[in-house]
């Protein structure tokens, strides 16, 4: 076995992907991190007090993992899935009466939850350490964000299932946007908005008539919130997800005391 | 159902007792008693003996309330598992944190180094974190393919437009904003007040120019900074959300753990105004209608109001500052001094009309119906 494993390793395939040797001294563990572009989002060596779990509790990374479920199984779903009144919620159906691995509409729905419970935590961990205090300033605020978007992106995935949990759910939510100051159609104030007499915020154009594409949460709804759900929110996460990878390296790495 | 209503309506003295404890204002009134006491006595609470007890005490409660039919119901409802979950971990990594601040306040008094000490101590990502993360991520992936494979999904009835459920709940991440739905009007308690949410938590490492605790857990070198954001999250939050999910039914009515869901529980809420308490009430006269000059009447009567949260939010600042924020002031200046305490006296809101509610049974401060500017 040994010796099939080092002609493999010194094969020119191997040494093709994998530039450095086995890790095993200081120089080659180095390679290991440098060379490879998944784990280069860490520094070479690290704090000793910094990767203690009951400092980090590694709540930051399994939300980034979840997050990757959350993708993967969300693709192998959007291969089945309709975003379409008439077959969304039997698509949902069908998914746990036929489909092989349906079960990961279950992964994806119990994952989505995980990660909100493992971004408060994260949350919590970094303002009981202090973590958000100079040169992390601007860092905590990309996370803040984070944490609004990955709430935003359960949320416009509630829907999709198309049941009565779902609509009624979005309904709830969504009936606040009506009441946005200047920009919803029952908002405080939005009644001086008008050219002799004629409302320029009603129901029809108000806040919650963008969020919804209708009056109501009905198919427009739907398919809204499945771009949102699927692309643009997931985009941009993705987006401030590298800033906030890469600000922890540029801030210093994992906190510690000065 | 006759079954359930019975052992429901309380066979026992215990459970009754806890459905009147789980009453709105004895729920917050003994949450926020138990914050603060556990905020003092930190140093004894987290003792792994004590903290362990605590532990095994109230799982155990939790046991216990699960023989009753009607708690059952509540906690199996759809989505309702990973509040329990939410609930303990929210718990346990309060603990696992107060702990470690506690041993290194302590070690800090004695002059012996922290927890987190030797900043030059490093080691090489390859192996020492790169297997900590790896064994995490395994771990809880088999934690994830168990819960998906144990428990299935909600899947209601197809959407109707026509049949409303009773009650219609938001997400449970989003149930202390709906809660927050029964003391404001939605333009603060669905857009205003979870604005400023997230621009106060923008805005904390801006305003906390305390250099001390950076990077290890205390809680004695920042103690305001640590109860404030504590009290938002695990009171105006996480106890909000438990009141949400678990303790509101039918109606949006109030229910205590125990206790059978019943859509026929009269809504008595009859909400006293505040133009009515002052007007009629205190100068026993009619209610304002009349313009005067370019004012029109629904201002002037609303003007009581007007003053009292106009006062709130200016003198508010000043009375603060002369009664305990004189050090707070000196340290961050006038610019983050008046951001901070903005954000404290919107966030002390609802506490506040939460308050009121329950003692005047008060609707609105400003009521101008007229603009759907209530406050």
């Amino acid at each position: 076995m040994g010796r099939i494993g080092n002609w493999i390793r010194e094969g020119q395939i191997w040494g093709s992907v994998f530039r450095h040797g086995v890790p095993r001294d200081r120089r080659t563990r180095a390679m290991a991190i440098l060379s490879n572009v998944f784990l280069h989002l860490h520094p070479v060596a690290v704090r000793k007090s910094g990767i203690r779990l009951s400092f980090t509790w590694c709540m930051g990374g399994l939300t980034f993992f979840l997050f990757l479920v959350e993708i993967v199984t969300g693709v192998l779903l959007m291969f089945y899935y309709r975003p379409v009144v008439e077959y969304a919620y039997f698509d949902i159906q069908g998914l746990r009466a036929h489909v092989t691995l349906g079960l990961l509409r279950e992964m994806h729905r119990w994952g989505a939850h995980a990660m909100i419970i493992t971004i408060w935590l994260h949350m919590l961990r970094v303002f009981l350490t202090g973590s958000y205090k100079p040169p992390r300033e601007f860092n905590w605020s990309i996370g803040v964000i984070l944490l609004v978007l990955t709430l935003l992106l359960s949320f416009t995935g509630y829907l999709l299932p198309w049941d009565q949990l779902a609509m009624w759910a979005i309904t709830v939510g969504s009936n606040m946007a009506r009441a946005t100051p200047l920009a919803g159609s029952e908002g405080p104030l939005t009644s001086f908005l008008q050219i002799g007499g004629v409302p320029l915020v009603h129901a029809g154009d108000d806040a919650r008539f963008g969020l919804l594409a209708g009056t109501f949460v009905g198919p427009n709804a739907l398919l809204r919130f499945y771009v949102l759900h699927c692309v643009f929110i997931p985009v941009v996460v993705t987006v401030l997800l590298a800033v906030h990878f890469w600000r922890i390296r540029k801030d210093g790495g994992i906190s510690g005391p000065l | 159902m006759t079954e359930l209503l019975a052992s429901g309506s309380g066979s026992s003295a215990i459970k009754e007792l806890i459905n009147k404890l789980c009453e709105p204002h004895w729920f917050l009134i003994i949450s926020v008693v138990l914050f603060f006491v556990f905020l003092i006595g930190y140093r004894t609470f987290t003792k792994p003996a004590i903290a362990g007890t605590i532990g095994a005490l109230s799982t155990l409660a939790f046991l216990a309330s699960c023989t009753d039919p009607n708690f059952v119901k509540i906690i199996q409802k759809a989505d309702n598992v990973p509040i329990v979950m939410m609930m303990m971990s929210v718990s346990f990594f309060l603990w696992l944190a107060f702990r470690q601040a506690a041993v290194n306040d302590e070690r800090m008094e004695k002059g012996e180094p922290l927890l987190e000490a030797g900043a030059d101590d490093k080691v090489l990502v390859w192996p020492d974190l790169v297997y900590i993360e790896l064994i995490c991520l395994v771990l809880f992936t088999a934690f994830l393919v168990v819960w998906t494979v144990v428990l299935r999904a909600p899947l209601e009835q197809p959407a109707d437009p026509n049949v409303a459920p009773n009650p219609a709940k938001a997400p449970w991440y989003f149930l202390g904003l709906q809660e927050m739905l029964v003391y404001f009007d939605p333009w603060l308690a669905g857009v205003v007040l979870p604005g400023l949410i997230i621009v106060g938590l923008i805005a904390i490492p801006y305003i906390d120019t305390n250099p001390r605790g950076n990077g290890y857990y205390t809680f004695k070198e920042r103690p305001f900074a640590i109860t404030t954001f504590l009290f938002g999250f695990v009171i105006l939050w996480v106890v909000l959300i438990i009141f949400g999910t678990f303790l509101r039914g039918p109606n949006w009515n109030f229910f205590g753990p125990f206790e059978y869901w019943d859509l026929h529980r009269p809504m008595a809420l009859l909400n006293t105004e505040f133009h009515d308490i002052v007007w009629i009430g205190m100068l026993g006269k009619a209610l304002p209608t009349e313009d005067w000059w370019f004012i029109p009447g629904y201002l002037i009567r609303e003007l009581p109001g007007i003053l009292v949260v106009g006062a709130y939010f200016v003198i508010g600042p000043l009375a603060l500052y002369a009664l305990f924020f004189r050090k707070i002031y000196r340290q961050i200046g006038f610019i983050r001094y008046n951001v901070m305490v903005m954000l404290l006296l919107v966030m002390m809101l609802m506490p506040i009309k939460m308050a009121l509610r329950w003692t005047l049974n008060l609707h609105y401060v400003v009521g101008i119906t007229e603009w759907f500017l209530n406050v």
